[in-house]
Parts: structure tokens; sequence; C-alpha cells
């Protein structure tokens, strides 16, 4: 008897690379990209040392320790801490009332069909315009501070969150609001003690996946009208072609990225067990 | 087509219908309905799939509206859902973010103010570990919904039902998705829980053994039956009526019964009455044997060659 076909160990549809295989093949192409970046910046350098294009690690270093652990010469601040701070708390406040709003009004407009008819038109028409073609308005009419990029967050991430609490509502059985009702649920008590703790999940979920487009949000008003934040310095240094700084900023904000979005992850699994999709 | 209340039976029982109709755009699901049910009853609805025992179940918790007709609880015209009719339906049961003693709790906290729960919090909790008590599942009181079996659900949902004591309880198929072991062991958890408390029942099933076994009347809706009003097609347009109606011995709870001739018998005259097309009865013929049932029938579906009532 011929013994069967050797299972593929890469291509096809039936290969499934396990253990020490698997890990080798999701690191390979950061590896590859180190390998190819370094060579080049290696070549650049040693042609010409004052290169400013592809800073080499010690260049990076360097360029790091000034910014986050020298205090700045101006104000005596860390830079890289600062500049972390701000963003970070215009991204938490945009997300955060995104979230509460999206939450509360999704809510609502999913289960009262009246309040529905007057407002989900109007939501999805402001969902289509992009947002950062508002962003000139918001800062004529807000001025260039704090609340212009705020509500720029805002303004792109809340139609998208609102959209889907709203789905979510409409997908409660009807079997579950009935029994809410029989148990002696209010209207609202049916809304807020029995609906809206199934949502929370939900919505941890869809802060996860909005982030992205936060950060696209908070980045462009930064570079435009700002004086401080992680976009600001990357758009400012720009000028001084400092990739020496950039692209440490850089992987510092996908860094928070990938911390912010594996709280969210975290927090669903531990906090809403019962949560399964 | 609104004949006068039935007065006697309408001011006697907890459960009255009368002339209900349902339709859904030119559908007619049920036609004519009329019930009345005394409290203390185990009534269980048979009828073929599709036939609308659900929607008649959905029309009496206030899910949907009647097209017509008058519905009733205590005199009452029913609306919306309340407290009055607890309902178990057959998935969905509880709520999943919730634990089993706060699903069976929950109730309570919602219809208490916060000064009367935070005094009555002890007792309550005590009184949800009784009732988890009686339908064995004390120890998993603090469990999630999902960490539960089917059948574990359904006996916390009934206990979740039965401890606002709601005037009458309505089941939807509520052991349909069960085995038939598991099946077998809530049916008897059911007829304790009926006799302690002295509920009214109104259960829908689509199997007739359950139905017969269970039930103190057993209903039968199906839409195989024959009048002189005249439908187009092939007749499979009408809406259902009640076309047999029978009280029942409580004497035994014993699953036994079920293996019985007498038992066999009754339920394979149920299914060639409810169930099959080719032994249709006339409206004025139907099997109504229980003292409370009645019948208010239109002229049109007396009298011979009348048209179709437009719902």
């Amino acid at each position: 008897m011929e013994s069967p076909k050797p299972v593929p160990k890469f291509w096809g549809l039936h290969a499934d690379p396990q253990g020490g295989f698997q890990r080798l093949l999701n690191i390979l192409p950061f590896l590859i990209l180190l390998g190819i970046y370094l060579t080049a910046s290696h070549i650049r350098l040693s042609e010409n040392p004052q290169d400013k294009l592809l800073p080499s690690p010690v260049q990076m270093w360097d360029a790091l320790q000034l910014m986050a652990f020298t205090p700045d010469k101006r104000t005596g601040e860390y830079l890289m801490f600062t500049d972390t701070s701000s963003s970070l708390l215009r991204l938490g406040a945009g997300v955060g009332a995104a979230a509460v709003s999206g939450l509360l009004l999704g809510l609502f407009t999913g289960l009262f069909r009246g309040l529905n008819a007057l407002i989900s038109p109007f939501l999805t028409f402001i969902a289509i315009i992009p947002p950062l073609s508002i962003l000139p308005i918001l800062f004529i009419v807000f001025g260039v501070d704090e609340f212009a990029k705020i509500m720029l967050i805002f303004i792109g991430t809340f139609p998208v969150i609102t959209r889907d609490i709203f789905t979510a509502t409409r997908a409660f059985p009807q079997e579950l609001i009935t029994k809410g009702l029989t148990l002696g649920a209010s209207d609202l008590q049916l809304a807020f003690r029995i609906l809206l703790p199934q949502l929370l999940p939900r919505l941890f979920e869809n802060i996860r996946l909005t982030l992205g487009g936060a950060w696209l949000f908070l980045i462009a008003a930064e570079a435009i009208a700002s004086t401080s934040g992680l976009g600001y310095r990357i758009f400012l240094v720009r000028r001084y072609l400092a990739m020496d700084i950039i692209i440490p900023y850089v992987l510092w904000i996908t860094c928070l990225g990938f911390s912010l979005d594996w709280l969210l992850k975290t927090l669903v699994a531990r906090r809403f067990k019962w949560y399964q999709r | 087509m609104v004949s006068a209340v039935n007065q006697e039976l309408f001011q006697k029982n907890l459960l009255h219908l009368q002339d209900v109709y349902k339709s859904y755009g030119s559908k007619v699901i049920l036609d004519n309905i009329d019930l009345s049910v005394a409290k203390g009853e185990l009534c269980t609805v048979v009828g073929p799939s599709g036939c609308g025992k659900s929607t008649l179940l959905r029309i009496i918790v206030g899910q949907e509206r009647a097209s017509q007709g008058i519905v009733t609880i205590d005199q009452k015209p029913v609306s919306t859902p309340d407290r009055n009719r607890g309902i178990v339906f057959q998935k969905y049961s509880l709520f999943p973010h919730l634990s089993v003693l706060e699903n069976v709790l929950l109730g309570k906290k919602l219809t208490m103010t916060s000064a009367e729960w935070r005094a009555q919090r002890d007792v309550c909790t005590q009184e949800a570990m009784e009732f988890l008590g009686k339908v064995r599942l004390q120890e998993h009181a603090h469990k999630y919904p999902f960490e539960l079996s089917g059948g574990m659900q359904q006996r916390v949902s009934i206990v979740q039902t039965l401890i606002m004591k709601p005037r009458i309880v309505l089941m939807d198929e509520p052991f349909g998705a069960l085995d038939p072991s598991t099946r077998e062991d809530l049916q008897v958890f059911l007829l304790e829980l009926w006799e302690e408390f002295q509920m009214t029942v109104f259960f829908v099933t689509h199997d007739l053994e359950e139905a017969a076994y269970l039930g103190t009347r057993l209903i039968v809706l199906s839409q195989h039956y024959r009048d002189e009003r005249s439908f187009e097609g092939s007749g499979t347009n009408r809406g259902a009526k009640i076309i047999g109606d029978y009280p029942l011995e409580r004497s035994a709870a014993s699953t036994t019964i079920k293996g019985q001739a007498s038992f066999q018998d009754f339920i394979a005259h149920i299914r060639r009455e409810g169930f099959d097309p080719a032994s249709a009865k006339h409206v004025s013929e139907f099997n109504l044997k229980h003292k409370d049932s009645f019948q208010t029938l239109t002229e049109a579906e007396l009298k011979k060659g009348s048209r179709i009532p437009t719902p």
C-alpha cells in the first residue's frame, strides 16, 4: 500500500505551520525589512556621514535620548513625554466622548423608532462627509486650540460607533425584550439595566476598531495647528529632515497603538467573560 | 364581526379571548378564536407547524396585537407586555450578562425602588435560592448562562418567571430544544411547581405526548376544518381555529402514563383530528368538550354559499 501524500509545510490550502516554524514565518518579514534598512543605511552613511535620510541605530538612539531623557532647553520639559501626554489626552477625550455619545444614541435610536426616524438620516449624512474636510471649518469656528482637535477626532469616530451600536441594539432578540418587560422593566430600565450592559463589550471592541482612524485624525490635526503632540513633533522636525527623530516617534506611536489595542482586548476578555461572539 | 361578550365566562375566568382574528396583510393566521381559561388550569395548545400557536401566545403576552377581537386578563384588556403575564421562550431565555442568581432576582430589582431593595435584599436572595433549590440548581447560583446546559437554562428561566408571581405563565415550546430525557425531567419539574404554586399556565408545544401528559386542558389549533365560506385555492388559506378542546384528568404525575393504551389512543385521535387534512370537520362539529369552551360563529361561517369575510 502506498503512503498518503505528505502534508505541505507552507504552500497551499492544507498547510498549517506550527510552533517554532510558525514563529519563524511570523518574524521573517520584520527581519528582512530590518536587514534591508540596516544595509541601505550603512551604505549611505559610509558615502556621506552627514546623510539624514536613513539614520543608523546609534543616531536614532541619540535622538531618542535627546527627546525623551533630556529636559528641553527652553521649557524644561521632557519633550517626548509632554508630546505623548498631549496626544493621548486629546485622543482619550475625543474617543471617550464619541464612545459615550455613540453608545447612548445608538441604543436609543435602536430601541425607539420614533427617535430613529428623526435622527438616522441626518446622522448618515454627517457620516459621509470626510472628517478631514471639515477640519478648516472646525478651526475657524473653534479656533486652533484643543477643542477643535478633539472635535475632529469625535466627528471622525462617533458616526461609526453609533451605527454599530444601533445595529447591535436592533439585533437583540425580541424574546429578551419581551422577557424584560414581563419581569416589570419600564422602557428606560430596559434600555439602561438590561440592554446597555450587554452592549458594553461591543462598545469596547468598536473603540478598538476606530482607534486606527482616531490616530489619523489626531496626527492630521496636530500637524496642521498645534504646539505640542506627537503629530506636531514629527511634522515640525520634518523641516530639518530629522529622520532620526521621526522614525523613533513613529515606532513609539505604533507601540502606543498596539498597547491600547491590547489593553482593550484584555479588558473585554477579563471583565466580560460571557461575551462570546 | 363582533358578537356580544360571553359575560359568564368573561367574568369568571382569568384569560378571555373572543372573536380574535390575526392577519398579516391578506393572510389570515387566526380565525375567530374564542377561548376562556380559568385560574389554575394547565392549558396546553397543540397544532400543525405554522398554524399560529406562537402567534396566539404572542398576542396574549402583548408582543403583537390582534387584528380584531378582545383579549383580556382579569377582565382588563391586554396591551404591551407587563408583569401580569410571565413568559418562558424556547431560546434566549436568560440574560447572558447576569449570573443565575442575578437573573432570578432581576424582576425584583426592577420593580423595587433602591430603598426597598436595600432593605429586602437578603430576604429576596434567600427566596431566590429556595426557588433555585426547587429546580436543583442552588450550587450553580453564581454561574453564568453560558456555563449551563440548555435544560439548566430553561429551569432557571422558569424560576425567574415564577418568582414574580404573574397571573398567568405563558410558555412557548420551552422544552423543544432539549433531548427527550431532559424534556421529561423538566415536565415533571413543571408539574411539581404548578401544583405547589397553583399556577395558571398556557403552554404551546408541538409534542402531542407532552401536551397530553402535562395539561389539565388540551386545545387543538388547526387550519384543517370545513365551513360554509368559500375560499380561493384549495382551502389552505384558512386561518386556524380551535377545533378541539379537551379536559384532561390530572390524576397521575408519573410519566409511566405515557405508555398506557388509553393515552396513546387519545394522542392518535388528536393527531388525526388536528394534523390530517383529510379528516377536516365542519365548524359546527368541533370536539369542544371542555366546560369553558365556547364558539361565536359568524353567519358567514354557517350560511351556505357565503363569501370570505374581510379581515
